[in-house]
């Protein structure tokens, strides 16, 4: 059996002020950050003691500068919110990080939720600045000019799978699952080929196959081996290579598939070899490809189209699963995973309600048409940076939405109700609760501990090495028994 | 064979509409539509004013893009530059 998958995203945003010729990204992140009305009163500090991001999976520490805030910094910086989330600034870029959630239907909820606190947090923080200026933030991954920013998946897998393998059998994968979660992008970059009009925002950055690297010579697999989680059980594979989708199709396949894979490939379901040579350029030249019909050398010899070989991990999935009882979350996945497929293979621009880059490319090549531009045109040039606006009367997927012309996975209760708080079952629970009850006297938080202050006594962290513990169906009548911090801390200690 | 080409343009447009669930279903099968209806001069009028609509409705999107769309396109997408993140 596999592990159960505890998953997560990290979505990074890009940020610009209207009317500011001398913006200046960090102070103003800082600015959005704190003005989000959460927990106000809490002074939580970011603890970077748990934190290993130097750690290289291949078994290696690499050399370098762990970056450590000073406290007021830190706070400054950090917002651990009372859903379990993480609100920061991460270099020049707000971030938003959903907390553990343990299926798709959840991840999507918590991620949409960040979106709609990053649009409040904007609009507080604009309120702030002089009159004329306003925060934007925009939901994509590239300024167009040889600039990205990442939204990063985390998978919770077993460290006995040899880490070769996941590489070995990921790498495919994640090679062609663009086709179904790109949210696609006018003309390229990082001195890719020319194009009108690509997939992925991010394919044209990746530059080799492995490495640790986030921010330079970016690979298709990170081998950051921080699991935030009991090491010697469990790795969390952080996956950068992926866009950040709008529409809620494209993240509900790119991380539901995604969890199946890796299940599979832990279990040792993943027997083939779907190698394909030279990935590094492949990954472009998939993005570069909206018509899905470009085929690629494979390892084993013969050439594949980027659909086909999804179809041979489909037929894979499919084998693994028909002996086994399948989670409903998981054959729903499934099934839209293989329809979706079918319609690639057909005509991709069928998928125009449901697919991120498609989506997007029906709407540039409308309005060109009937504006009679052409894909240099600057004004479609804006239209593909306002599709990712994440002002509800300004964005164009949101306008699409609105319109009803967008396939919906979740409702907006459930978006509405994962603002507020936090999934009950892993131990983000315990930390969004804690935040809820006793903000006052929580001092430091990571993903794996929280840290209280008893005022004369000394700090005392609660290690959590356990995702799937600090559930509500493990500690909520712990915390109802424990209307002060010191009588739970008292309880989690003796 | 009008009939057809009113399907092709179905497909291409009717994908904004709010209402469009049974023709998307239908256009993902338009050969065979095409000629069940063919003979059809009622399902010819229907289909028809289905492109009207979805052509109006086509047109008041790509309206209300330009309602909301940033002004000084040029400028402002010169301007949006960012950090490298991660």
């Amino acid at each position: 059996m596999p592990l159960p998958k505890v998953i997560g995203s990290e979505v990074e945003y890009g940020i610009t002020v209207q009317n500011d010729r001398d913006f200046d990204p960090i102070s103003n992140c800082v600015l959005l950050v704190n003005a989000y009305e959460d927990n106000q009163e809490a002074q939580i500090l970011w603890d970077y003691d748990q934190e290993s991001p130097l750690a290289d999976a291949r078994g290696f520490d690499v050399e370098g500068e762990k970056y450590t805030p000073n406290q007021q910094e830190n706070i400054a910086r950090n917002k651990t919110l009372k859903n379990g989330a993480r609100f920061y600034v991460d270099h020049a870029h707000p971030e938003y990080s959903t907390p553990e959630v343990t299926n798709v239907l959840d991840l999507l909820a918590y991620e949409r939720a960040g979106e709609r606190s990053l649009e409040k947090a904007r609009r507080a923080a604009s309120g702030l600045l002089p009159s004329g200026n306003s925060i934007l933030v925009y939901k994509n991954n590239s300024d167009r000019k040889g600039n990205s920013y990442g939204n990063h998946e985390n998978y919770l897998i077993d460290r006995r799978t040899p880490f070769k393998v996941v590489v070995e059998h990921m790498t495919p994968f994640l090679v062609t699952r663009q086709i179904f979660c790109g949210s696609g992008k006018v003309g390229s970059e990082n001195r890719a080929s020319p194009c009108d009009y690509q997939i992925s925002q991010r394919s044209d950055f990746f530059e080799t196959e492995v490495a640790l690297d986030t921010m330079v010579k970016r690979p298709i697999i990170n081998t950051r081996d921080e699991p935030h989680a009991e090491r010697e059980k469990y790795r969390r594979l952080h996956l950068i290579v992926g866009d950040s989708n709008l529409c809620e199709v494209s993240t509900y396949l790119r991380v539901g598939v995604t969890s199946i894979v890796l299940g599979m490939i832990e279990d040792g379901a993943f027997t083939k070899n779907l190698s394909i040579t030279d990935p590094v350029r492949v990954i472009k030249e998939v993005s570069h490809d909206p018509s899905c019909t470009r085929e690629y050398r494979m390892e084993r010899g013969g050439r594949m189209t980027a659909v086909q070989v999804q179809q041979e991990i489909l037929e894979l999935a499919s084998r693994y699963f028909s002996s086994r009882e399948v989670d409903p979350i998981v054959k729903d996945v499934l099934v839209r995973w293989e329809a979706t497929l079918e319609k690639l293979a057909e005509d991709p621009m069928q998928l125009d309600r449901e697919v991120d880059w498609v989506i997007k490319r029906r709407l540039i090549t409308e309005y060109i048409s009937k504006r009679g531009l052409d894909w240099k045109h600057p004004q479609v040039q804006m239209l593909d940076l306002q599709y990712h606006d994440i002002r509800p009367h300004k964005g164009l997927y949101f306008l699409l939405e609105r319109r009803g012309a967008i396939e919906r996975i979740i409702d907006d209760d459930m978006i509405e109700r994962a603002i507020v708080g936090p999934p009950t079952d892993t131990r983000a629970y315990f930390r969004g609760e804690c935040i809820r009850r006793y903000s006052d006297s929580v001092f430091g938080v990571n993903w794996d501990s929280i840290s209280f202050n008893l005022g004369e006594e000394p700090i005392k962290r609660i290690l959590m090495n356990e995702p799937l513990k600090g559930t509500k169906a493990h500690v909520e009548e712990l915390l109802d028994a424990c209307p002060t911090v010191e009588e739970l801390v008292r309880n989690l200690t003796s | 064979m009008r009939i057809t080409k009113q399907h092709a343009d179905d497909a291409l447009i009717g994908v904004w509409s709010a209402a469009d669930q049974t023709h998307k279903k239908r256009s993902s099968d338009s050969g065979n539509g095409a000629e069940d209806t063919a003979g059809d001069a009622g399902g010819q009028k229907k289909i028809a004013k289905r492109g009207e609509e979805l052509k109006d409705e086509m047109d008041s999107l790509i309206d209300e893009i330009d309602e909301v769309l940033e002004e000084n396109a040029e400028e402002f997408v010169k301007n949006y530059v960012q950090r490298g993140g991660e």
